[in-house]
């Protein structure tokens, strides 16, 4: 479904990644590991559409991903290191919000019960501004749960959750995989329940590569932004 | 259609080579130029009957003004090209374009101020194209502004390209409020489509100044873009041994 | 389990997108944003009374001074209070990741940035026509050139909002980028203060001010037109960086 060809990735004048190539296909999950600095949040952020500042490609569904914008844009959950819920409204006006975005119109019921399983419940009706860091992510974590996207592009999503938030954010993504959902996530957790559709992308090995460009071709690339 | 040429006119390395070789030429030309033009109009011009020995300051004063709104569409166009084709000399030079441009529009105000005096007994009116002239200032410091408040290169190159087009499109709307709203200004000296009401002794060095001001901008910008190729292609093979071959000589 | 998944993923490739509605939903999510922080919403109000009221202070009480400047003066507030805030406007969404759900929705940007803008008008722009005739009151505005200033407001305040986005979208990621807001936004806006005060002269006048207005409503279809594209892409591009 996700394909990405020799990608490459320069900031600041220093390559984060190059030569990267990887594949997702349905009911696959792929860990991306990294050291701290290594690009992974700016990996997702380019193969979820938000930047378009490197080189080589990405096809979606076997074409390129420049013209199925429309079509990925419907299918990704992407789940940043900001969780987008708003101080001012409560957790289901929040979750209503972040759906009609994505096209979806979730029942009153759905809502209610994404938000008991994040152990939110009793709070439907404070505003998040009352909440703490760590339920501001719950919120977002339960409109993941009943989103109805394939694939999920998650961004530590670890972070400030407790114990029983972990176990019941890996049975959902064992869940998601299972049921042929794709997931591409930065985590330092080890994510045994999934064991079987794990599959792990490890950084450091792409990381590197020569910055110097040497192009004496008249249309080589080094002329273009 | 073949769109090779547009795509070597767009290579750093070609840029710099082939600009290295006409900008002695260049230069020479806007030199003699600016030196006919400015003789002629300054001295060897009659008085005008009105305004007498003054009115010479449209020697300076209508290249400047033309090149600083010339230099913004030239600026909106690279812009145009950066964002359509993302073709890096388009932005190299829309950077390089914007201070020249700052400076004629500031000299454009200096010298209207100046001519200004003696004409109308004040400094500065506010006129429709005084005032126009002042808010094309203000689009010239936004987009320098903007540029400085941005880090990445990427980003800094589309979104001055964006700003540059948003206010090309806002220019005429500006010069047609402000002429609604007020008008003292004299009638444009030069027209094109219309016989000049000027006497043919004054208006040849015009002429020539006009073109002189425009070759010294095409100077200046060349070697700005130079200057700017050198430092974004650093890291290049070619730019090293030509820096190192520079260095030896 | 599969199939029911399979089965929502079929339900969503079939339902048409409705980008009306996210559109929709978003202007009531700003609204009652700004309706239960009242204190933050009614800021540019406030700073439009005190603007309003430094002029005769600074000028002279004179009955007949002010009511020549007064159109002058409730046009220049109302164009500080749109300036003061647009720089929340785009803010906000980005400094708790909204900006990223925003610009990677399946439905058209432009539209939902059309949404962002209509919410903004409707929480100051509106406040701002609603307090205009009383500041013009305290200003000694002559009695005819009341409908002038309200019809002339009416079509500008929009209009700010819709120019002033595209400063507001460019200066998203800039630290105190306040300053530079007023920089970009202040070209733009010098059109429509030339036709809005101008409406109320001719009113005060006695002359026919249609003209005027005319011109500032081509110019809000233009703005309509035009400024939700260019905002789009400004946010894209700054995002990107």
């Amino acid at each position: 479904m996700l394909e990405v060809a020799q990608l490459r990735c320069e900031r600041d004048d220093r390559v984060l990644f190059s030569e990267l190539s990887m594949k997702l296909s349905s009911g696959e999950l792929l860990q991306i590991e990294g050291a701290n600095g290594s690009g992974k949040t700016t990996l997702l952020r380019i193969l979820a559409g938000l930047s378009g500042d490197f080189h080589g490609n990405i096809f979606w569904k076997e074409k390129k991903l420049s013209s199925m914008y429309a079509d990925f844009r419907l299918s990704t959950f992407y789940f940043g290191h900001k969780p987008a819920v708003k101080g001012e409204l409560t957790p289901v006006e929040n979750i209503r919000w972040r759906a009609s975005l994505r096209n979806e119109a979730p029942s009153e019921h759905s809502i209610l019960d994404a938000l008991e399983q994040v152990n939110l419940a009793g709070f439907e009706d404070v505003a998040c501004g009352h909440l703490s860091a760590g339920q501001h992510r719950r919120v977002a974590l339960a409109d993941l749960s009943i989103s109805a996207s394939p694939l999920w592009i998650l961004d530590e999503p670890f972070t400030a959750i407790d114990v029983y938030g972990v176990a019941w954010l890996e049975s959902v993504l064992a869940k998601h995989v299972a049921s042929g959902g794709m997931v591409i996530i930065t985590s330092h957790q080890s994510l045994s329940e999934i064991s079987g559709s794990v599959r792990k992308v490890k950084l450091d090995d792409f990381a590197g590569g020569s910055l110097e460009e040497d192009y004496d071709d008249e249309m080589d690339s080094g002329a273009f932004l | 259609m073949n769109w090779t040429f547009f795509h070597k006119l767009g290579s750093p390395k070609w840029f710099y080579e082939i600009s290295g070789k006409w900008l002695p030429w260049l230069a020479i030309l806007a030199a003699l130029m600016m030196a006919t033009g400015l003789t002629w109009g300054l001295l060897f011009t009659p008085p005008d009957y009105l305004q007498g020995n003054s009115y010479r300051i449209i020697f300076l004063h209508v290249p400047t003004a033309f090149l600083a709104s010339a230099i913004y569409v030239s600026m909106a166009i690279a812009g145009a090209v950066t964002l359509i084709w993302r073709i890096k000399l388009a932005d190299m030079a829309l950077k390089c374009m914007a201070p020249i441009g700052t400076s004629f529009c500031f000299l454009a105000l200096l010298t209207g101020a100046i001519w200004g005096k003696p004409t109308w007994g004040t400094w500065w009116v506010w006129d429709a194209r005084l005032t126009s002239m002042l808010i094309l200032l203000f689009l010239y410091f936004g987009v320098i502004a903007l540029r400085g408040a941005i880090r990445s290169a990427t980003t800094q190159a589309r979104a001055c390209a964006i700003l540059t087009l948003v206010g090309v499109v806002n220019i005429p709307i500006i010069k047609f409020s402000v002429q609604w709203w007020n008008t003292l200004h004299q009638g444009s000296t030069l027209k094109l489509t219309e016989k000049p009401s000027m006497a043919p002794e004054m208006l040849w060095p015009l002429l020539i100044s006009i073109a002189a001001f425009y070759l010294f901008f095409t100077v200046v910008l060349i070697i700005r873009l130079r200057t700017e190729i050198l430092d974004r292609e650093r890291r290049t093979k070619w730019v090293r041994n030509a820096v190192e071959a520079g260095a030896r000589s | 389990m599969s199939t029911a998944h399979n089965k929502v993923l079929q339900a969503k490739d079939v339902r048409q997108l409705e980008g009306r509605k996210a559109m929709m939903a978003l202007i009531r999510r700003d609204l009652r944003l700004a309706f239960r922080t009242p204190g933050q919403s009614l800021n540019p109000v406030a700073f439009y009374l005190m603007v309003a009221s430094l002029f005769p202070l600074g000028i002279a009480p004179e009955r007949e001074t002010l009511s020549q400047l007064a159109g002058g003066i409730v046009w220049i507030g109302a164009l500080l209070a749109v300036l003061l805030s647009l720089d929340s406007l785009f803010k906000g969404d980005n400094d708790d990741g909204s900006l990223d759900q925003l610009l990677l929705s399946p439905h058209p940007l432009p539209l939902l940035v059309l949404g962002k803008i209509i919410a903004h008008w409707l929480t100051t722009g509106v406040a701002l026509i609603v307090m205009a005739p009383i500041l013009a009151l305290m200003l000694h505005l002559p009695e005819q050139a009341f409908p002038a200033l309200m019809a002339s407001l009416l079509l500008g305040t929009p209009l700010m909002s819709l120019a002033g986005g595209i400063g507001a979208a460019l200066t998203v990621r800039v630290q105190r980028g306040g300053v530079l807001l007023t920089l970009l936004s202040l070209p733009l806006y010098i059109p429509v203060l030339i036709f809005g005060t101008g409406a109320v002269q001719s009113a005060v006048d006695g002359m026919g001010y249609s003209g005027h207005l005319l011109w500032l409503g081509a110019f809000l279809v233009m703005g309509l037109c035009l400024a939700p594209i260019a905002i789009a892409a400004s946010l894209r591009i700054v995002v990107d960086g």
